[in-house]
């Protein structure tokens, strides 16, 4: 295997972890708000739709490369419409976040779809469009190896890199992070010391569905061209996995959905390792997943939730 | 008092029955902004299911997966656990199912079904259990595992299939010899493939209700479902029943798999993707409230929704996707109780004056 191999299976990686990056990223302002987000799936098929049709009518206006973006913008819109559904049931309504979450995949899977077909009369997919090129960063890209695998990236790639640094940050050292945490590990300490729980949490969800939007974006904008029933299939639950391996922390997450993007990079380089020859693909499929529980429960243990995850917050109850 | 506690009695089912109907009108109004005839939509998805003999069969054998997969989820919940693995165990299953019944073909087939049924409920016993033991051991959350082991099964399984059962040239096994078919109802309804699986389901219901609410161990099941801590501390085994109560799961699910293979398709194929047997079954575990008899009657009416969908777009050519909507609205209305109550309040309210005059 070649250095140039090697740049283009970094780059594949990245491609396929940008989803993954921006969904996990998501799960986490709903999770570390105490909002366990199992929507994450359906949250990204929103997107993935909005993007495909804002993208396809906005390259029909003549738009060029800007069309792209207003894909992405359609997509951020329409997934805070959507996480809102769960909003409302799991915090206003208390309803069961679990539950809840579901509905939002179910919503997702149906609501797409016919519109799909409503919108393209009767198609079962959306029309092809350009979607985002490659973006080769002047001098880095020049750098062998990284060059190739990093710098000439698709621009929401660079974004998702951004973003994991930026959320950290605001998680971390903001007042507003401090509270978003607050409210997810206990809840009614943050309430007494005049944080608006609900508020927190409303905002926490509401970025999550802003941000699985964008993940659902990136499928179609980047590596697809369309948004059919299967653009998103299990990437919202990987999306979690990479979530909750990256215990709840922006630099973890990344971590875990490169390792994730790597994993379905990989098959299509399978054919270039000798040794691999030999060894069925089921089981080279099967490394990531593998891998993961082998991680867990070597190295990571217990998983450290926050600690208000999954209950409605019910200020007469202390 | 008891007047309160009748109130809640009588909630227990008409709060799903308004949020069901709550579902049809959110789909009602979905298709009139989409500028279709509701009416005619649901008239043709009910025509569908009730419309042949054949047709109804073969709702029936919609049902019936359904039915397995949802008690699966709903016995995990029960006992405090989200089984999303449901998809993957239903594929070891079938795996086990289609390994007993082709590689020990020319057995008797009094004893070749019946072996190659418990293969299937005991191989996705163990898949679940997989999980439940990390879970107990590790306290790792059973949500990554069982979404890990979906994917390892798939991969498992197409592995297996091909290089052990595939049939020259194709991407299916040979066919089964162990068969779940009923043959006299087969000719009965047209030839719809109703097999045994669904007295089977019925009677994993049945062992749901009476395991759970019967028992000693159901009843410590309950406990570490509703507070694994006060179940420690009243001297139970928490880690044990996690694992326990994971195989149980795991084996309804492995017995939907050997359903689908013994009874419909009577070979197996390569799987692209996760077939979603699983996803189906969360549904049919909320709508049914977790509750055993309630897991039936939703798979009933989910199985009679999906299979009616397809009508509804030869019908009325509405895009059956829009049936997904009608569902997800039922489960919303379901969990979100405040809404259903809320439109409920004016009815409450009525019934007491009455009683109070």
């Amino acid at each position: 295997m070649d250095l140039q191999t090697l740049g283009q299976l970094l780059n594949t990686t990245l491609v396929f972890s940008t989803a993954l990056i921006f969904a996990a990223l998501g799960g986490i302002f709903s999770e570390r708000s105490g909002v366990v987000n199992i929507g994450l799936e359906g949250l990204m098929m929103f997107g993935a739709f909005a993007a495909a049709v804002g993208g396809y009518y906005a390259q029909d206006a003549g738009m060029g490369a800007w069309a792209p973006w207003v894909g992405v913008v359609c997509a951020m819109a329409v997934g805070v419409i959507g996480s809102l559904i769960h909003a409302v049931a799991s915090i206003t309504f208390k309803a069961d976040q679990t539950i809840s979450g579901t509905v939002i995949n179910f919503l997702a899977a149906g609501s797409t779809l016919y519109m799909v077909k409503l919108f393209f009369e009767g198609a079962g997919e959306t029309p092809l469009l350009e979607g985002f090129k490659k973006v080769p960063v002047p001098g880095l890209s020049k750098i062998p190896v990284i060059g190739e695998g990093i710098f000439n990236s698709y621009p929401t790639t660079y974004l998702a890199i951004v973003l994991v640094i930026v959320i950290y940050f605001v998680l971390f050292k903001t007042p507003f992070g401090l509270r978003l945490r607050a409210v997810g590990e206990h809840p009614s300490a943050a309430d007494t010391l005049g944080v608006n729980v609900n508020k927190m949490r409303y905002i926490g969800v509401m970025l999550s569905g802003l941000l699985a939007g964008i993940g659902g974006a990136t499928i179609t904008l980047t590596t697809t061209g369309t948004f059919a029933h299967n653009t998103i299939s299990g990437q919202g639950f990987i999306a979690i996995a990479a979530m909750i391996f990256g215990k709840w922390n922006p630099m973890g997450a990344f971590g875990a959905a490169v390792f994730f993007g790597f994993s379905q990079a990989i098959r299509n380089y399978v054919q270039l390792f000798e040794w691999s020859k030999s060894i069925p693909q089921e089981f080279i499929f099967m490394i990531p997943y593998v891998l993961t529980i082998i991680v867990l429960v070597s190295a990571v243990g217990r998983s450290a939730a926050p600690k208000a995850l999954g209950e409605p917050y019910d200020p007469g109850k202390r | 008092m008891h007047r309160l506690k009748k109130i809640f009695a009588t909630d227990s089912y008409i709060v799903p029955i308004v949020a069901i109907i709550m579902g049809f009108l959110v789909g009602a109004v979905v298709m009139l902004i989409g500028g279709y005839d509701p009416i005619a939509a649901y008239s043709a998805l009910f025509k569908r299911v009730f419309g042949s003999p054949y047709d109804f069969g073969e709702a029936v054998r919609e049902m019936t997966p359904l039915m397995f997969t949802g008690l699966a989820v709903a016995f995990a919940f029960r006992s405090g656990m989200f089984n999303i693995g449901a998809d993957g165990q239903v594929l070891i299953g079938m795996t086990a199912a289609s390994v007993v019944g082709i590689k020990l073909a020319g057995t008797p087939s009094f004893l070749l079904v019946p072996l190659a049924v418990i293969a299937a409920g005991l191989c996705g016993g163990i898949w679940a259990g997989i999980a439940g033991y990390l879970k107990a051991k590790r306290g790792i959350n059973e949500v990554i595992t069982t979404i890990m082991l979906n994917w390892i099964a798939l991969y498992l399984s197409n592995y297996i299939v091909k290089h052990f059962l595939l049939l020259k040239g194709q991407n299916r096994s040979v066919d089964n010899p162990a068969s779940l078919s009923m043959t006299f109802l087969n000719s009965l309804f047209d030839n719809a493939r109703v097999h045994w699986g669904t007295a089977l389901a019925l009677c994993a219901a049945l062992f749901f209700y009476v395991f759970l609410w019967k028992t000693k161990q159901g009843y410590e099941m309950r406990a570490v479902g509703l507070n694994p801590h006060a179940a420690e501390y009243a001297g139970m085994n928490v880690g044990r029943n996690v694992v326990k109560a994971m195989f149980i799961s795991g084996a309804f699910a492995g017995l939907a798999g050997a359903g689908e293979v013994l009874g419909v398709f009577h070979y197996q194929s390569i799987f692209a993707a996760s077939p979603g047997y699983g996803f189906d079954g969360i549904a049919v575990a909320l709508l049914g409230l977790t509750h055993p008899l309630g897991v039936v009657l939703a798979a009933i009416l989910y199985g009679m929704l999906t299979y009616g969908s397809a009508g509804m777009s030869f019908g009325a050519d509405v895009p059956p996707e829009l049936i997904r909507i009608v569902i997800g609205s039922i489960i919303f209305f379901i969990a979100a109780q405040g809404i259903v109550r809320w439109v409920l309040k004016p009815f409450y309210f009525k019934r007491k004056k009455e009683k109070v005059l």
